[in-house]
Formats: C-alpha cells, structure tokens, sequence
C-alpha cells in the first residue's frame, strides 16, 4: 500500500489531476453533471425548487467569479465594479443580439467590450491600492449604473431590453433543459482556464504583485503590464457571465447590476477562498444555495403562521447575513482552505501528530 | 563537493583578464537635504566577489538600489556589461543578468518555494495568458523545461529539495534567505547582488550560505556583489572589498589592505578608540 506521493516524472508532479482517485472522482462529477438534468424534476419537486434554474445561475456566476478571484484573489487588486461590468457584458450582447448578431459572435464580444471598458477603469490601479482603489472602481460602478439607466436610447433604460434567447445554427437553448449545457461548458472552460493561467508564468506574475510588487519588479515583471491585464481577463470573463445572463434571463434591466451584485461577488469569493480556483465554485454555491435553503423553512412557518410572513422574510436575509459573518470569524481563508483542512486530516488519520 | 584551495582560487582569478563588469561612476544620491551618497565611484571585476561593508546608514544598501534602478541617482552613471543603464527601466534591469536578494526578505510568502523560484525565471520564459491558459504544446514544454532546470541545477544545489512544496511564509529563516538565493539563481543572472545574506544565521547556516555564494562564483562564473556585517566571511570569500561611510567611499582594495588601512580601523571604531588601537590597548 502506498503511503504516500511518489511521482517519477515533472509531468506527474505538475498534472492537475495527479492521482488515480482524484480522476476517478472527477470523471464520476462530469458524468454526474451531464445526467443531471434528465433527472432534475423529481428531484426538484420533492426539494420545491426549481434546481435546473439555481444551476444555471450558479454556472453563470462562476464564470464572473472566477474573474473577479483572478483580480482580487491573484493579482489582489479589489474591485467594486464587477456588477456594473457584468452590466455591460449584458447589455453588449443583448444590443448586438437585437441587431442580429449569431450568439456565438455576441458571446465574445461582449466579453471584449468588458475587457475593454473594464482595463480603463483599471489605470487608476497603477497608483492606488486596496481601500483608494475599491472607492475608485466604485466609481465606475455607479458611472456605469447610471449610463445604463439613463442612456435610454441604447439600453431601454429601466423598462428594459429584450434579448432573443441563443441559438447556435438551428438549436435554440430556449429552456433550462437546454441553456443547462451551454453554461456548464462554459463555467468549466472558465475553471480550467483560470486553473491553467495560475499555474503558469502569467499566473504566477500575478501573485508577484499581489504578494510585493518591488521584489516583482526586479525579477523582471512588468507592474503595469500585469496590472492591466489582470482587470482585462476578469472584466473579459465577467463580461461572459452577464453575456450569459442576458441570453438566459432574456430580459435586462439596470436594476440587476448594482452595486449590490458587485458586493456579492466579492461576497462570494471571500466566503469561498481569495486566491483559489475552488474557491471561487465554493462561494457560488454557497451564496446561491443558502437563501433558498433558507426559504423553506421560512415558508413552512408561514403555512403556520401566515401573520408573522413579513417578519420571516426578512429573518432570511438576516439569517443569511450572520451565516456570512459566522463564516468570516471562524473560516477567514474561505471554504477552500477548510476543505484542504479536512483532506489534511483524512490523510494523516488515525495518526493526527 | 570539495572546496576548491584558497591558492587555487587566487590562481584563477589571477588568470582571467581583468575586465570590468559593473562600474559605478560618481552616484551622488540625494533624499531631501540628506546626502545619502555623495560621488560613489568603484568597479566590479567579472568573475570576483565584491565585498562592500561600512557602518550602518553608510549607504551601501543605497548602492544596491540604485543598480538595480529603485533609486535614481541626481548624478553619476552606472555601466553593466559595457551598457550604460542609468536610463533602464527598473522591471528591465532583471532581462540585462542582474539579480539580487533584500536585506529583510522580500519573497512572496504566499507561494510555495518551486513557485517562488520559477518566479524568478520569469524573463526567460515566453508563455502569455493565452498559451499558458490553454497550458498544451509550448507552453506545457517550456514549464517542464523550467521545473527540470530549476530542480536539477538549483534546488540541487541549494540542498532544498525537502521544503519545495511548502509554502514560503511557514520556513524559518534560514531557509527563507536560501529561497532567496535560488530565486536570484533562476534568474540566470550575470552579477548576483546579495544584501546581507548572512545576517541574523548561526554559525552553520552562515558557512553553508558562503559555500553556495562560492560554489555560484566558482562553478557558474557569477561575478557577486556582497554586503555584509560579518568581517570573517567578508574578508574569507571576497577579493575585493570597498568601504563605504557617510556615503563616500573611503578605501578600496584587497580584504588584508583594508582591514589595515587607518580610515577604515576609525570608521569602525571611532577616532578615539582606533588611537588605543594603535597603542595596542
């Protein structure tokens, strides 16, 4: 029996997948993945959610936040703006779907569009760090908030804009069924490709900055490049996920990339784990789960007690809030460093000195 | 590996032409009304280790910032390897063959040590944030490149081949100034700048950190600019030492011309205590 890892070769070492069980695992999760969907209504009616639609959206949102991790988690650059860049993201593409554009050229460019616009709001990054450089991308939250509200002519303003759902050739993803495939493959061509970029030269760069930009330049990286880049592939990746939302929720408003969103974002990728691929998926789950967890209970009591609804409605919220908080305390390095805690312990169980 | 004879190395050093590789012409740097340095001017020969040692505030740190561009002196010029690089920017000094360690450790704690040193082989490494997010052909080959040449050269050499998976922040000190050292190797440097790579060590870590600077000069043919407090190791290792105090440089020469020369005894010990001195009290 092995007691250990003994890789021979460079390669074994640095796969991502290194042992056989993880494969295994992992194969046994895409399998699990891809039937799902065939098997989600039972499982959604005895639940009394809709988990097609909870999935959707948490593959959407993975997508942004494996963006925002990049920035913030790697580069440690923070950013109040990811929902109104993810605004932008949505609108771009519905804009250009209602001028007939094919899903599959809007995707893209609405991601480029934010990349864009996202690298812009990024220079004042060059000079201001942490809390300075929060308050400057909450600039360009509600800068861009209020185009969005008020550039009528483009977005719809607040009555909205509608966005035809997608289509690739002949095959419209018009139900969650379908929209379900579509934004699996895409949150997981985001984690593996954030996967990648971090365990490469890029990647690495990054982190340099983040950990002491000084030592960073004198092994030769360059600060403003890295910067730079670093808003730009998590505005593009951002940008994807509100280019996603649009052609699933089918109509946009202003009304969803407020600074709020922006919040949860950051929300999820702290709860998850700055600086961890994992992590990021953690925090989603977390933060899309736990209110409609919390909703069951609250809408049993209010089958008992119908008078007090209002109140328990707003316990939800409340709830949710401490559990963030809880979380915050006692798990600061976020659910991803937890679950290396607990791996740690099965691995040297029952020998724990 | 046996320590090559202290004959033997004279013997070399003497053979090689002597050809400057950094010269430090006339630094005049100032912050505010404070001259931290006031006309500098010394050369560095390939191939030797260069000591430089003075009393604290001396600014001998300062020297080492401005060569490698975090400081921009108001006069003077510096020339590397016959190019006069007082115009570089400082993220391009790394591409020229310059590395150098910090006197208070400036690794990136929250990466593992074989992260840290590939860090170091950023410059030569060409993969972008595309290639390297797709990670298949080139971009895969050329880390497998990096991690066997890292391995095999220096973790190798450095004798860390047990903490390469652990993260920096959590090694104790000694280890963390010889991750220092290997990220500096991996940038394939031609002049290696080391701040004070011996200080706050025991005895032993100290004696394994000089063996690797020689092992480095020796072997690799790095030429070594070395700062450092401890007058055994400086006057062991180094050909040529310059003295700094007040920001002037006050002697230059041979470690044995040095530590005879008067300025030197009275920088250190005060005027007064190197009159006793003299008088063997």
């Amino acid at each position: 029996m092995p007691c250990g890892l003994f890789f021979e070769t460079y390669q074994k070492d640095e796969s991502i997948f290194p042992t056989l069980w993880l494969r295994v695992w992992m194969i046994a999760l895409g399998i699990g993945l891809l039937i799902f969907p065939f098997v989600a209504q039972p499982i959604s009616d005895w639940m009394g959610m809709n988990m097609l639609n909870m999935l959707n959206l948490m593959f959407i949102y993975i997508v942004g936040a494996h963006g925002l991790n990049l920035l913030t988690g790697y580069t440690g650059q923070i950013s109040l703006g990811h929902g109104a860049f993810m605004g932008v993201g949505a609108y771009t593409a519905g804009i250009l779907a209602n001028m007939g554009w094919p899903f599959w050229l809007a995707l893209p460019m609405a991601g480029f569009m934010t990349a864009a616009v996202g690298m812009i709001f990024g220079v004042p990054s060059l000079r201001l760090r942490g809390l300075y450089l929060a308050i400057a991308t909450m600039a360009a939250q509600f800068i861009l908030d209020y185009a969005m509200r008020n550039w009528s002519s483009l977005t719809g303003g607040s009555s909205g804009l509608t966005v035809p759902a997608a289509s690739i050739g002949d095959f419209t993803f018009d139900s969650d069924f379908k929209f379900y495939f579509l934004a699996l493959a895409l949150a997981a061509l985001a984690t593996l490709y954030l996967k990648n970029v971090t365990r490469t030269r890029t990647g690495r760069a990054f982190v340099a900055v983040r950990d002491r930009y000084l030592s960073a330049e004198v092994i030769g990286v360059n600060l403003f490049k890295y910067r730079i880049m670093s808003f730009g592939i998590s505005s593009f990746m951002v940008g994807i996920a509100g280019g996603l939302w649009a052609y699933y929720i089918t109509i946009i408003s202003d009304e969803h990339f407020t600074m709020w969103l922006s919040v949860q974002y950051l929300a999820m990728i702290i709860v998850g784990g700055l600086g961890s691929v994992l992590g990021s998926i953690y925090g989603v789950v977390f933060m899309v789960t736990l209110p409609e967890l919390l909703r069951l209970p609250a809408e049993a009591l209010t089958n008992l007690y119908p008078d007090i609804f209002v109140i328990f409605s707003s316990l939800r919220e409340m709830v949710f809030g401490v559990i963030v908080i809880i979380f915050l305390i006692f798990e600061p390095d976020g659910l991803a460093a937890r679950w290396h805690t607990i791996r740690a312990y099965w691995k040297l169980w029952p020998f724990s000195y | 590996m046996p320590l090559p004879s202290a004959a033997g190395q004279e013997q070399r050093k003497d053979s090689i032409s002597t050809k400057p590789l950094l010269i430090v012409d006339d630094i005049h740097l100032r912050f505010g009304g404070l001259n931290a340095l006031s006309g500098v001017s010394f050369q560095v020969q390939q191939g030797h280790i260069q000591a430089i040692i003075g009393p604290n505030g001396a600014g001998k740190t300062c020297i080492l910032n401005c060569i490698c561009r975090f400081y921009h002196p108001h006069k003077g010029r510096i020339v590397f390897d016959d190019k006069d690089i007082s115009k570089v920017p400082t993220h391009r000094v790394a591409e020229l063959g310059i590395a150098r360690s910090f006197q208070n450790i400036e690794l990136f704690r929250g990466m593992t040590v074989l992260d840290n040193i590939k860090l170091g082989h950023h410059v030569h490494m060409h993969s972008g944030f595309l290639s390297g997010g797709v990670y298949l052909g080139k971009a895969r080959r050329e880390e497998m490149r990096v991690r066997a040449e890292i391995e095999e050269r220096i973790i190798d050499l450095l004798e860390i081949e047990a903490i390469r998976k652990q993260v920096v922040g959590t090694l104790p000190y000694g280890l963390q100034k010889r991750v220092e050292l290997a990220r500096a190797l991996a940038m394939r440097p031609k002049i290696l700048l080391l701040d004070e790579p011996m200080a706050g060590m025991n005895l032993e870590e100290t004696e394994d950190m000089a063996r690797f600077i020689l092992d480095v000069n020796e072997e690799w043919d790095v030429t070594v600019v070395l700062i450092e407090h401890d007058m055994g190791v400086v006057m062991d290792i180094s050909d040529n030492v310059v003295v700094l105090d007040f920001g002037t440089k006050i002697a230059q020469g041979s470690p044995q011309e040095v530590s005879k020369n008067p300025h030197v005894i009275e920088a250190y010990l005060g005027a007064e205590d190197a009159a006793y001195s003299k008088l063997g009290l």
